[in-house]
């Protein structure tokens, strides 16, 4: 029964910390690395009309820029590091989503970054590492 | 830089604005002798028991009856299903990202919902009394099956370009629908459709919302220049159409909604506080639908300005909504359909209802006591409490009636309605220009810039016959799609049964 780690990806430099040090523990139980990025979506949000006709166009876009310029850097910055990780891009709520994913990979625990954002806005609507945290039916670890 | 450009381009279009301002009473006059023989064509009435009916008005309801019937009542049986693919019930997760059923309802909506829900609805109850109310949800539930079908054959004809955009709409289905069956003539249609359509959307998607906006603003803040109110909205109209400020479109878009609700919301609380007379008010409805009640032209007066209303409302069979929705991703048109035929249902059912409730409950329809009949104006209106006439004025009266702010809120509402009106009907107009044009940067430059003017020269104008033209030529787009629609029906039908076959077999999965 192999042992699977999922961490929260957005890009930031926090983000980066927060994968390194889940590559570090995951070698150490030799644990899978599943790295995710998620991009902020809902589908009951409001369109131009412009926008609809050119979403798919955008979405495309979007995914490449996504793969390419955030997913990959840091996997290959991974193996560099001698860490083999996989990794993937989805829309949604980015808790919900990482949740989501972490039930169906059936991992053990989820690694997120501090939001590091003390605002008024962030306590009262919360961001993603603290709604993470309550959702989330496995462990999640929180790096500073 | 780009702000420059748009002040060297605002100077201009002052200069050559300030010269026709002068003359427009001559443009008007002029345009009244080359176009009044169309909009009299389009509008001709025929007679009904002794009352005058546009043709237009009939050719809409009748097409929304044929296809309740040939789809077998489908906007009840399929009401259900609608609702669920609108939740995301049926989509695939994977999809996530791309454009969902609800945001091409929503973007469809924004384009319907508006002054015709607020002004348009006043208008026939203050002219058909409560009954009209009866007819007009009878003819929007109708209009349901309509767009059902266009919207389906938007789906399933439009075009989809190597970059990923999409274009669609009746042109494209009467173009390639046509052809597909071997029938000539789709091409014709859809030129025809296109032009309209091109009209359409400087007259009745542009120029009549900027001008009621204006009217709207100056009955709250007093008599101004129309032609300050015209630049204001065709700056913002500039900046988002062609300066690409995409947060203004949003952020209407996002406030247009809630709006919306917000207006069904303080509707259904005036109703609550007078819940003693709401039985009343269904009774008035049901019996002025049937029974005379005083009114100009007996019960055929209350369901003309009904199904008129609803017409005019929803947009059912025009052939606009299908642009919108065609950008949807699915594999199947006919879900798109099912989303679609929501839209009469919330425009007509939910929210003008609400407004002809408004009216009756808060007593703006003068009646005589004794016989209980309407009393009647000089104009052959009804009598309103308030002495107003005009649509949103009676409106305002009604909601004024419970609420002392609520004619600030409507006058919010009906410039915010209009300025997501004309986002989306410059997109449908666009897309018609494209149609005929081909796509290309400068062709759609010159669309959006006549766009803009048309803007100011609605705001600052009265030009009757202008906007009567873009009215009439607004409905003239039904004339060719619906003729389309009837050709096309079958096709939808086939895709229908394969559909619902699949459904019940499993094959198409439902995800939550």
């Amino acid at each position: 029964m192999s042992v699977t780690y999922l961490v929260a990806y957005d890009g930031s430099d926090s983000a980066k910390r927060a994968a390194e040090f889940a590559a570090k523990q995951a070698k150490l139980s030799a644990a899978e690395l599943h790295i995710v990025h998620v991009l902020e979506w809902s589908p009951y949000s409001f369109l131009t009309p412009d926008e609809l006709a050119e979403r798919h166009k955008r979405r495309t876009q979007e995914l490449e820029r996504a793969n390419n310029h955030i997913l990959k850097p840091l996997l290959d910055k991974l193996e560099e590091s001698g860490y083999t990780a996989t990794g993937e891009v989805q829309y949604g709520n980015p808790a919900k989503m990482l949740s989501q994913i972490a039930d169906e990979k059936q991992a053990d625990m989820i690694f997120a970054a501090r939001s590091g954002d003390s605002s008024f806005a962030s306590m009262m609507l919360g961001n993603v590492s603290s709604t993470l945290v309550q959702i989330a039916t496995v462990p999640v670890t929180i790096v500073p | 830089m780009r702000l420059s450009r748009f002040f060297t381009l605002i100077t201009l279009l002052l200069m050559s604005f300030s010269a026709s301002a002068n003359i427009g009473d001559t443009i008007d006059s002029a345009f009244a002798a080359s176009t009044g023989w169309f909009v009299d064509l389009i509008f001709y009435p025929i007679s009904i028991m002794g009352v005058g009916v546009p043709w237009i008005v009939g050719w809409l309801v009748i097409a929304a009856f044929v296809f309740t019937i040939y789809f077998g009542f489908i906007q009840f049986k399929g009401f259900g299903h609608s609702i669920a693919l609108v939740k995301g019930d049926y989509s695939d997760p994977k999809d996530a990202g791309e454009v969902s059923h609800f945001q091409a309802l929503a973007t469809a909506l924004s384009g319907t919902v508006g002054l015709g829900n607020i002004a348009g609805v006043a208008v026939a109850v203050s002219i058909g009394g409560a009954g009209a109310t009866f007819w007009m949800i009878l003819a929007g539930l109708l209009g349901m099956a309509t767009k059902f079908t266009e919207c389906t054959l938007g789906v399933k004809y439009r075009n989809e370009y190597e970059d990923g955009t999409v274009s669609g709409g009746p042109m494209y289905y009467l173009d390639k629908g046509f052809k597909e069956r071997g029938l000539p003539g789709g091409k014709i249609l859809a030129i025809f459709f296109s032009i309209f359509c091109i009209f359409g959307a400087m007259g009745g998607g542009n120029m009549f919302q900027a001008n009621q906006a204006h009217a709207q603003i100056t009955n709250v803040v007093g008599d101004y220049p129309g032609i300050i109110t015209g630049l204001v909205m065709a700056a913002v109209v500039f900046a988002v159409i062609i300066g690409g400020l995409k947060s203004i479109a949003r952020v209407t878009e996002k406030v247009v909604p809630f709006m919306g609700i917000g207006y069904v919301i303080i509707a259904l609380i005036i109703l609550i506080t007078n819940y003693d007379k709401i039985a009343w008010a269904f009774g008035e409805i049901i019996s002025g639908a049937f029974t005379e009640s005083g009114i100009a032209g007996g019960v055929i007066g209350a369901i003309i300005q009904g199904f008129r209303r609803a017409a005019f409302s929803n947009e059912a069979g025009i052939g606009s909504a299908p642009i919108a929705h065609s950008a949807v991703r699915t594999k199947e048109p006919v879900t798109e359909g099912y989303v679609a035929l929501l839209e009469p249902f919330i425009d007509t059912v939910i929210v003008c209802t609400m407004t002809a409730l408004v009216i009756v409950i808060t007593g703006q329809l003068v009646q005589d006591p004794q016989t209980g009949l309407y009393l009647l104006n000089e104009a052959g209106g009804i009598q309103t409490a308030s002495g107003a006439t005009d649509g949103v004025p009676i409106t305002s009266a009604a909601f004024g009636s419970a609420f002392a702010w609520a004619p600030y809120a409507l006058a919010v509402a009906v410039v915010l309605f209009a300025f997501s009106t004309m986002i989306t009907w410059s997109y449908y107009g666009l897309k018609a220009w494209t149609y005929l044009f081909g796509e290309g940067k400068t062709k759609e430059l010159i669309f959006k810039l006549l766009f803009c003017f048309f803007v100011i020269v609605g705001a600052a104008s009265s030009l009757n016959a202008v906007l009567g033209f873009s009215d009439a030529a607004l409905f003239a787009m039904g004339i060719f799609n619906i003729i389309g629609l009837y050709f096309l029906m079958p096709i939808v039908k086939r895709e229908v049964q394969s559909y619902n076959q699949r459904l019940r077999s499993g094959e198409i999965k439902k995800y939550k």
